[in-house]
């Protein structure tokens, strides 16, 4: 068998080459065990950061698109196992709380009464997908301007009537400065028609700047807070800040 | 005719005694020089870009799990696509669901382009993208190079470190990375970054060229070791330790 000057063999390559192969067989389909974990939450934790701070994801307008460029459809999504319907629609209201002035629940009528933001924009879900819906609805800045938060409220949290089977409720915690955007709603109408059930009915959060997994449907309450509430998918490692 | 007479005397042919003292092997072939072929940078950001890589391709592959088409949903996109509704084995995924995936994807994503700007930067400074990039004037290089591997030209051409079909290669390997890089943000953000994205002719496309790099990816490599194998072994040394001893020692720096 010819040797290589370097000393080593093709079959040595191929020895190498086994090894690698089944080392990297062996570690994957692998979330990085306890060991590197925590870490790479740390990573996503430092990505948040470069999304809120690198690529602005608070402040800029986000494009808008013509309304003949609609999708068809618009895949409807919950945690519950069947859509989340409320028994009495005419009592729901949201329960606006936490460190604010002003606490207040908005009924539906109310929301509708104040300024009204539209816009055709595409939807993107963390899984890879996209589609084009125009949605309507009270900017959650104008909601803030009525309850003021004080000072100290750095964050908001959305909570959600959808919850799983075990009871597992569905929410989400957001920036102020994305909460702020004006392009974040408080969306009542999909398509101009009053949003759907398998929408988020009556009332959900909505933005072209966040992934779809942020805009909480079902809404119940926003809290304004001190600390960074996590959220029911980014407790277990979506992207907190999930913007596009 | 002049005097020969200062002419210097011929020394003892050392040749005439050699071959008595030591075996001949290779009568021919010179011994091959030892040269140093690759700087640090060169050879650490080879191998943390071979494993970011392996591992970008792998948490894709997760990812891509999530939802195996390409177009929006509802309405896939008329583009070829083997892997359409694929379920790639488990063994080739890393990260273990979606969340596990992105983690490791936007981890890793730092670890290859810190590492590919490092190496373009060395690059650029030390000058030696002279030796690597693929220009104009290597067409007809490159030509000549192929009609040597095809036996239509007897005599290997003339070559600095690279030749040109290396050159060819390597440019194009580069270029992929940038290109995977800026597809990848263009799927990242896609609203904040949208004249990236449009640049790629939208979300969708951006998200499908993405994922047409890794096979380009996959290609270059499969090509790439067993030419290493086959052609030259002695160069992956050069890749590990920066030496070289092999069949082409004008590859030196």
């Amino acid at each position: 068998m010819a040797r290589e000057p370097d000393g080593v063999t093709r079959r040595d390559f191929l020895r190498l080459g086994l090894l690698a192969g089944s080392a990297a067989a062996a570690g994957c389909a692998w979330d990085g065990g306890h060991l590197l974990r925590p870490r790479l939450a740390t990573v996503s934790r430092f990505n948040d950061w470069v999304g809120e701070h690198i690529f602005l994801s608070g402040g800029r307008p986000a494009p808008e698109w013509p309304v003949s460029a609609r999708s068809a459809s618009m895949p409807n999504y919950h945690v519950a196992d069947a859509t989340p319907l409320l028994e009495d629609p005419a009592a729901w209201a949201l329960n606006v709380a936490g460190l604010v002035r002003k606490p207040m629940r908005l009924t539906l009528p109310m929301l509708q009464a104040l300024p009204r933001v539209t816009y055709t924009v595409p939807h993107h879900c963390v899984e890879g997908w996209t589609t084009i819906a125009t949605w309507t609805g009270a900017p959650v800045r104008a909601v803030a301007q009525l309850a003021e938060p004080t000072g100290a409220a750095r964050y908001l949290r959305f909570d959600s009537f959808d919850r799983t089977a075990q009871g597992v409720p569905y929410y989400n915690g957001w920036d102020l400065k994305s909460a702020m955007h004006p392009q974040t709603i408080l969306a009542y109408a999909f398509n101009d028609r009053p949003l759907m059930p398998e929408h988020g009915a009556p009332v959900r959060l909505y933005s072209p700047n966040k992934l779809g997994y942020k805009l909480t449907k079902y809404l119940t309450a926003m809290t304004f807070t001190r600390e960074r509430p996590g959220g029911f998918w980014e407790d277990q490692g979506y992207p907190w800040l999930g913007g596009v | 005719m002049e005097s020969v007479s200062e002419g210097v005397p011929m020394p003892p042919a050392e040749s005439a005694v050699e071959p008595s003292i030591e075996p001949v092997i290779e009568p021919a072939a010179p011994a091959r020089p030892l040269v140093h072929r690759h700087h640090w940078i060169v050879r650490l950001t080879h191998w943390v870009n071979a494993i970011a890589l392996t591992g970008l391709i792998a948490s894709g592959l997760q990812i891509y799990q999530a939802f195996p088409h390409f177009g929006q949903k509802g309405k896939v996109y008329p583009v070829p696509n083997p892997f359409d509704m694929y379920s790639f084995p488990r063994w080739s995924r890393l990260g273990g669901w979606l969340a596990g995936g992105l983690q490791w994807h936007f981890a890793l994503a730092w670890v290859f382009l810190l590492s590919g700007l490092l190496y373009v930067g060395y690059m650029l400074v030390s000058g030696e993208w002279r030796t690597l990039v693929f220009r104009p004037r290597d067409v007809p290089r490159a030509t000549q190079m192929q009609l040597y591997y095809l036996r239509l030209r007897r005599d290997h051409p003339p070559q600095g470190k690279h030749n040109a079909l290396q050159k060819g290669a390597y440019t194009f390997i580069i270029a992929l990375g940038a290109l995977s890089l800026l597809t990848g943000f263009a799927i990242y953000k896609p609203v904040q970054l949208w004249w990236l994205t449009a640049l790629f002719g939208g979300y969708e496309l951006a998200r499908y060229w993405h994922f047409v790099a890794v096979w380009l990816f996959v290609g270059f490599t499969i090509l790439h070791v067993t030419l290493v194998l086959l052609v030259d072994p002695a160069s992956l040394r050069g890749m590990i330790t920066g030496w070289y001893r092999g069949r082409f020692p004008s590859h030196g720096a």
